[in-house]
């Protein structure tokens, strides 16, 4: 277990730095660089910011320092944010996106279990139609969509009742974490719902479940522990990259609800070719991604002894 | 007693049951990670978005929203209008411009402009935020910061009239040589290359700001990096900085002005460039103040908000590349372009944004005469649509270039939704009308500017901002020296009359100048105007005295007011 542990370890980071190195050379590939501004500035000025940042050295002597302060876990300062290092911006932007990531995962994951489950028990019945026809428009409609019409919705319940119900936009308390968080957690609970369906429907008809209930098991401990604890391990397996990918893709759920995640300063620096910032939130999120995934595949033989890795 | 279930519907009604269970748990295991997460945020950040509303009588404070976060408030280096914005609320230099746009009094009580010396004379009671007085020595370090080669700031060019001040910027002269000295802690002497007319007005830009050296260097190369890492000379000082989240200025009891001030607190509580976001808070009473798209005018009007428009300063057109070798060098061709297109068109029909006007001309409708406002006193000369007349000129421009049929015309664009519809407006007149087929280059920012300053373009959708209010900050965009002429654009004359516009003292003469400048750039179509930005804003009725304006902060609060609800009709 530790020696596999450590092996997946080993490739993870061979992973980053395949990331890391292939971010850095496609960044410098692009027409452009991130000192030139509107105004046009001379080659006096130029020159100088490009010393400040180390820019007029040969591109493999800049790949070698940075990978050196990569190593001592230095990013670097933001090319557009010139007095702000890109640790501070995601240290002080990451735990946002983490905490609304964590809990559209949660609603994600506790809600796609317990629709799929009711669908499946109630299968070509009449919750099952309704919930299957909500999950197809929770797939389809994308989270932009979902994040304008909450946020339309809940001016109008403000209004309505003449106080701030729920607010509108903003970060900082609970209230603010709930709407945006099941915004960015919609398609993936509409996911998670098809699958769990599917993955339960599989296993009511199967010989274990008939056993069980033969051997006179009661209905709880039939359900529990042998239909939902097996029933749930496909959507184990895509929690990873859907933590994932919810975490990193918040960006227009933080522009829509002004939430000051890392995600607007992931699109922000490519926009505006802050390498720095790319390499830093691209290398960081990467890392997380990797992380995920090896997390994901632990946890696995964790809950199904069956894949337990010797 | 347990009755064994042995049908599937009592089965089913089991699991159920489970699930009401599992849904129960599943709440309050969310709820509880929730408050856990908010904890735990709360550890390493210190304040959250205060749910105030966008009027605060009792405790006279607004909330309003800003459009991203202030990318740099270290005044020596900053460049954006964001930035900006929130510096002009915070700082103070030694003029600012005042409600109707003339420059006043700032830190310095008064000043003389003569020749090639310039002098100020500070206030008494110019203090900073920390109760220490402003003296003539903080002028001189923000200023020798600014030109410091190391230091790179891209606005360093905006001391150049000042003598020596180019020279120690390319680090051929030393920095102490610059042209500008404290006579004693009130008393500040600067020596300029040439008289220049318009100094005063450089003088407000925010790259003359004071800095204290002491705090300066206290700040370990982080300042303005946070709320705390700056020493503030304005009306208000910055008590709380969440980077993009939220910014809380209250007002600066030390500022000398501090009686004019009304306003005790100002929370810019939302930080977010999307419109509809913005309208929402609007709409929930959270902001005083929203900027309009087109769509939402109508229910706006409907409700009766209170509107306003200003213009933001800047100007957009088409410029055109010079380079030899380049079809857009042929002046039959430029024409044929200007004929074929209808800048009112695009305005009104394609981008429909309400506040833009056609660009007639490159300086833009709020800028100062001599009197009046410029436009009003040189009248910008009239284009017109006229298809056949741009045909004629086409096929002059064939015979010229000895072709036939015309190769694509590649039309340089940012990838803005602005720029996008902007640009397919022009491919498809200039196809219908002229048969011309033009090819769109959309680029990200920083590589359409790449493209730029590398000729690689025959057509390129640009545009420019005032850096102070005096025509020249738009004239000598097209002057052969300028390396923001990215077209590469080279006349003699309009080099000329720049030279006079930028060495004259008389007013009337460099207005002249100006005026030439205007027809030359029309007479030689150097570009095609395509709108001039502005904006339509909904206003709180109960906050007054908002000033919008071109330069400086795009919005100031400095001077609003909040009128109790009652007096409101």
């Amino acid at each position: 277990m530790w020696q596999y542990t450590l092996k997946r370890l080993l490739q993870g980071v061979i992973t980053v730095w395949f990331i890391a190195t292939a971010t850095f050379l496609a960044m410098h590939s692009v027409p452009g660089d991130p000192i030139s501004g509107e105004r046009a500035a001379t080659e006096a000025i130029r020159a100088n910011l490009a010393a400040r940042y180390g820019l007029d050295k040969p591109l493999g002597e800049q790949y070698v320092i940075y990978i050196g302060n990569f190593l001592k876990g230095d990013f670097g300062i933001s090319f557009t944010q010139q007095n702000r290092q890109v640790n501070d911006i995601i240290r002080e932007h990451f735990p946002v996106s983490a905490t609304l990531g964590i809990l559209a995962v949660l609603f994600a994951a506790l809600g796609g279990v317990l629709w799929g489950a009711l669908t499946a028990i109630y299968r070509n019945r009449l919750p099952d139609t309704v919930i299957m026809f909500l999950v197809i428009l929770g797939i389809s409609v994308p989270s932009f969509v979902f994040a304008a019409l909450g946020q339309l919705a809940l001016v109008n319940i403000n209004n309505f009742f003449g106080v701030s119900i729920l607010p509108v936009a903003g970060w900082g308390t609970v209230s603010h974490m709930i709407v945006p968080a099941l915004v960015l957690g919609m398609g993936t609970m509409a996911y998670l719902t098809r699958l769990m369906r599917s993955s339960m429907l599989e296993i009511i008809h199967s010989d274990y479940v008939r056993t069980a209930k033969a051997k006179g098991l009661p209905a709880e401990r039939v359900f529990l522990k042998h239909q939902l604890r097996n029933a749930i391990l496909p959507v184990v397996t895509v929690l990873g990259p859907a933590i994932a990918a919810i975490t990193t893709g918040g960006f227009v759920v933080e522009l829509v609800f002004a939430i000051p995640g890392l995600g607007r300063y992931f699109v922000q620096a490519v926009q505006q070719l802050d390498y720095t910032v790319i390499m830093g939130t691209t290398v960081f999120y990467g890392s997380f991604l990797v992380f995920m995934v090896i997390l994901v595949d632990l946890l696995y033989g964790w809950i199904d002894p069956r894949v337990r890795v010797q | 007693m347990q009755e064994p279930i042995s049908t599937e519907e009592g089965f089913t009604r089991s699991a159920v049951k489970q699930l009401g269970v599992f849904s129960v748990l599943a709440v309050l295991v969310i709820v509880a990670v929730m408050y856990t997460l908010n904890f735990l945020a709360g550890i390493t950040s210190s304040d959250a978005t205060s749910a105030v509303s966008a009027v605060d009588f009792e405790n006279n404070e607004i909330s309003v929203f800003l459009r991203q976060d202030p990318p740099q408030l270290d005044s020596t280096r900053s460049t954006d209008v964001v930035s900006g914005t929130v510096l002009g609320h915070v700082m103070e230099g030694l003029l600012r411009y005042d409600e109707n746009f003339e420059i006043t009094a700032g830190l310095a009580e008064r000043w003389e402009i003569e020749g090639t010396k310039a002098t100020f004379w500070l206030r008494e009671d110019a203090r900073w935020s920390n109760g220490e007085a402003i003296t003539a020595q903080d002028f001189v370090f923000a200023w020798r910061t600014t030109l410091d080669p190391a230091v790179g700031s891209q606005y360093a060019f905006i001391f150049y009239p000042i003598k020596n001040a180019e020279a120690a910027n390319t680090g051929d002269m030393p920095l102490d040589s610059v042209g500008v000295r404290a006579l004693d802690d009130r008393t500040l002497e600067v020596e300029l290359e040439q008289p220049i007319a318009y100094f005063d007005k450089l003088v407000a830009f925010s790259t003359y700001f004071p800095i204290s050296e002491e705090f300066y260097n206290s700040t370990n190369g982080r300042y303005g990096a946070e709320a705390e890492s700056l020493l503030y000379s304005g009306p208000f000082k910055m008590t709380s900085w969440v980077h993009g989240a939220s910014i809380r200025f209250e007002k600066n009891p030390y500022y000398w002005d501090a009686d004019n001030i009304h306003l005790d607190a100002i929370n810019i509580a939302y930080i977010t460039e999307d419109t509809n976001t913005l309208l929402n808070l609007y709409k929930d009473n959270r902001i005083a103040l929203v900027d309009l798209t087109a769509e939402m005018l109508e229910g706006a009007m409907q409700q009766r908000w209170h509107l306003d428009r200003f213009m933001d300063g800047s100007v957009f057109y088409i410029e055109f590349n010079h380079r030899p070798g380049r079809l857009s060098t042929n002046l039959n061709l430029r024409k044929a372009l200007r004929y074929a297109q209808d800048d009112g068109e695009l305005v009104d029909r394609v981008i429909k944004l309400p506040g833009y006007l056609p660009a007639k001309s490159v300086f833009p409708i709020w800028l100062r005469g001599v009197e009046d406002t410029f436009r009003e006193e040189y009248p910008a000369p009239e284009s017109e649509y006229n298809v056949a007349l741009a045909r004629e000129y086409l096929e002059k421009a064939k015979q010229e270039l000895g072709i036939t049929e015309f190769p694509p015309i590649v039309l340089l664009a940012d990838t803005s939704p602005v720029a996008t519809i902007s640009s397919q407006y022009y491919q498809e007149v200039f196809k219908k009308n002229l048969g011309l087929d033009i090819v769109i280059d959309p680029q990200i920012f920083r590589q359409r500017l790449a493209k730029m300053a590398s000729g690689d373009f025959d057509l390129v959708l640009s545009g420019w901002g005032p850096d102070y209010n005096d025509p020249l900050t738009f004239a000598d965009l097209f002057a052969s020296w300028n390396l923001n002429n990215r077209g590469h654009f080279d006349n003699a004359e309009l080099d000329a009359q720049v030279r006079i516009a930028q060495n004259s003292m008389d007013q009337k003469v460099r207005m002249d100048a100006f005026g030439k400048i205007q027809d030359i750039l029309f007479d030689e179509v150097v570009f095609i105007g395509n709108y001039e930005r502005g904006r339509v804003y909904a206003t709180n009725p109960q906050v007054k005295g908002i000033l919008r304006r071109a330069i400086g902060a795009e919005t100031d609060f400095t001077r609003a007011y909040i009128v109790p609800e009652t007096t409101v009709p």
